[in-house]
């Protein structure tokens, strides 16, 4: 696939900036065992720990979920923090909603709005949700709840759409082209400089903002103790 | 935490026990100090009196009870939860260039997972000649290597795109520290591996309540990744991941994965959650920009700073900062005392290291006036520290990472400095 070749180029590009010794290197590790330190995993303990996702599927395991199996487990597990509609409570997550908000003053990045796979949701669920209680849920519950969290967000609109490993990488999200390869090499190429200015390099200034306006810096309390310290 | 005084205040409280009203021209040397008079020439304290403690009865020592405010802080308002939050390193307090474990800031995204190392395993596998599976004890029978390195966390002074925020290097740029790691070369476990020619990527992924995963290109990999199991000499602390973390030079903290569990070979990157909706850089256009692993040249005036006052009025003055780059060493660091029209050398002290903190000094006599005071650290790429508006004509202010701006203190006539902005 064409794709993951670009990839591999652009990282390295990428990379040619971080250590230009990385462009000479030979990309090759396959010299084979010198230590014979460690041993091979069993099966078994490969598929108890190989939960990742990609994009293109690979990872999916099966199962199948509803959007309304989803918002029951939503409702229980997950809406006292990110709230009934995924609004999100307090400084929680906001989960959906924010369309249209990415060249705004106030972008608001959730699922619908700003995350390029829906792979990666059910990813990151299956990885650290619900919060507190990690790889807690079946299969099956994964499955339901991402459909859940993809119908608040509009990409799925039938109560009754079943997510499976089947279609989940077929799915479009809304944001999946707006993301660009790190440019600074080029996008920022006047910040390399030969020599740094050292004398007159701009008007005599003036302050323009003080963070005591602002007034949000921690303090110690009262009794003289730092927060954050036993 | 109560608030009770405004910051204003409470600094002018700090600055009074500290040393007297710092603006007072020349208070009494003997009470230049503070402290108890009866402890002090020509008395003679109890200390030297009387024995203290034996050996061994502080049989792990801490920093004495004096230097009880050398401590990481949070800013509480900052994040939902303790457990998925960040705190500080104290570097206005720090010298040299290798930070304490103890004060090693810290972010977890599911608390410090606390592991018994007889039960955490590291697993390599996916595309792989022979999947491996490791103890701690195993990995420590790999060839060992030692190197110094930062890590900054790429949201660090990321609370500063919009203006100054919070008075205090160590909220304004404290998600970094720099410290000895040992550990197994990447490539040594890899090549042990054998990956196939098809593997590309690597998906690296911790062992604690959020399972953090991240994908790292196979070059990166291959040159100067560390899996490390101690820091500065000992074992890392459970907060830095116990038993091991991924080290990877001069990259955004967040790819650093702790309590390393399982780093799987294959041919895509993952495209996981802290690399797209997390850690992309969310341009005006509306587009944001990924895989921004390395950290641009960036430095910072440690001391004085808004939680490091100047307590002896005018006179000989250190300015003591810190620089970095995530390319390479760094080349040279100028100060400015006028808010960015003049610069001036400043002196390279210690080691300077490849992708390592780099401590800087610049001595001078202050005449007490106001000071606009600003670091620029060029690195050995030629790449030169930005000014805050310089970044923000590209980047616009809602990028949340990578903020490596020049930092302005404006520091006061009687010695109280400020975080600023100027123009």
């Amino acid at each position: 696939m064409s794709k993951s070749l670009k990839f591999a180029a652009v990282a390295l590009l990428a990379c040619a900036l971080c250590a230009p010794a990385l462009a000479q290197q030979k990309a090759d590790a396959k010299s084979g065992p010198r230590y014979h330190i460690g041993r091979a995993p069993t099966a078994d303990e490969i598929r108890g720990w190989d939960i990742d996702v990609r994009p293109d599927g690979q990872g999916l395991p099966e199962g199948k979920g509803t959007v309304a199996q989803g918002e029951k487990l939503f409702m229980d597990n997950c809406s006292s923090c990110h709230g009934e509609f995924g609004e999100g409570n307090g400084r929680w997550p906001v989960l959906a909603g924010g369309k249209g908000s990415l060249t705004s003053d106030n972008p608001v990045k959730t699922v619908g709005s700003y995350w390029p796979y829906a792979s990666t949701v059910f990813d990151y669920v299956r990885h650290a949700m619900p919060y507190g209680n990690a790889e807690s849920f079946s299969v099956d519950e994964y499955y339901a709840l991402v459909a859940y969290v993809l119908y608040l967000n509009d990409v799925v609109t039938d109560q009754n759409f079943e997510l499976t490993n089947k279609n989940l990488a077929t799915i479009k999200m809304p944001n999946e082209q707006g993301f660009v390869m790190d440019d600074r090499a080029t996008s920022e190429k006047s910040f390399w400089q030969k020599d740094p200015c050292m004398k007159d390099c701009i008007a005599p200034v003036k302050i323009t903002a003080r963070a005591a306006v602002i007034d949000v810096t921690p303090e110690d309390g009262k009794d003289g103790k730092p927060r954050g310290v036993e | 935490m109560s608030k009770i005084d405004s910051p204003r205040q409470s600094r002018r409280s700090f600055l009074a026990a500290g040393a007297g009203v710092a603006a007072s021209v020349l208070a009494k040397p003997a009470l230049a100090g503070g402290g108890n008079p009866a402890n002090q020439p020509p008395n003679v304290p109890e200390w030297t009196k009387a024995l203290g403690e034996g050996v061994a009865v502080r049989p792990y020592g801490k920093p004495s009870k004096f230097e009880k405010d050398v401590i990481r802080r949070d800013v509480e308002w900052l994040t939902a939860s303790r457990e998925s939050s960040v705190s500080f390193t104290p570097l206005h307090e720090l010298e040299g260039i290798i930070t304490p474990n103890g004060l090693c800031f810290e972010r977890h995204h599911g608390g410090i997972a606390e592991i018994d190392p007889a039960d955490h395993r590291l697993m390599i596998h996916g595309l792989v000649e022979r999947p491996l599976i490791l103890n701690l004890e195993e990995l420590k029978r790999y060839p060992r290597v030692n190197r110094i390195h930062f890590m900054e966390c790429a949201a660090n002074s990321g609370m500063e795109w919009r203006g100054a925020q919070l008075n205090g290097c160590q909220f304004t740029h404290g998600m970094i520290h720099c410290v000895q790691y040992t550990g197994v070369s990447l490539r040594t476990l890899l090549e042990e591996a054998g990956v196939k020619t098809t593997g590309k990527w690597l998906l690296v992924e911790g062992a604690d309540a959020a399972a953090m995963d991240r994908s790292l290109p196979i070059e990166k990999a291959l040159d100067d990744c560390i899996i490390a199991y101690k820091m500065n000499g000992e074992a890392l602390y459970p907060e830095q991941g116990y038993p091991m973390r991924l080290v990877v030079p001069g990259w955004q903290g967040n790819l650093w994965v702790k309590w390393l569990r399982r780093i799987k070979v294959g041919d895509q990157p993952w495209h996981t959650r802290e690399e797209t909706s997390k850690y992309t850089d969310l341009l005006p256009s509306g587009k944001a920009r990924r895989f921004t692993w390395s950290m641009d040249a960036k430095s910072v005036i440690t001391s004085p700073s808004p939680q490091a006052p100047i307590k002896h009025g005018k006179g000989f003055t250190i300015i003591s900062g810190l620089a970095w780059s995530g390319n390479g060493k760094v080349k040279r660091v100028d100060v400015s005392l006028d808010g960015g029209r003049n610069w001036w050398p400043t002196r390279l002290d210690g080691p300077v290291l490849d992708k390592a903190l780099t401590r800087f000094y610049y001595e001078f006599d202050w005449n007490g006036e106001p000071l606009l005071l600003q670091s620029r650290v060029q690195d050995e790429t030629g790449y030169v520290q930005p000014s805050k508006a310089e970044l923000r004509k590209i980047r616009g202010v809602n990028s949340i990472y990578h903020n490596n701006g020049i930092q302005t203190w404006h520091v006061q006539a009687n010695g109280e400095v400020e975080n600023v902005e100027v123009a």
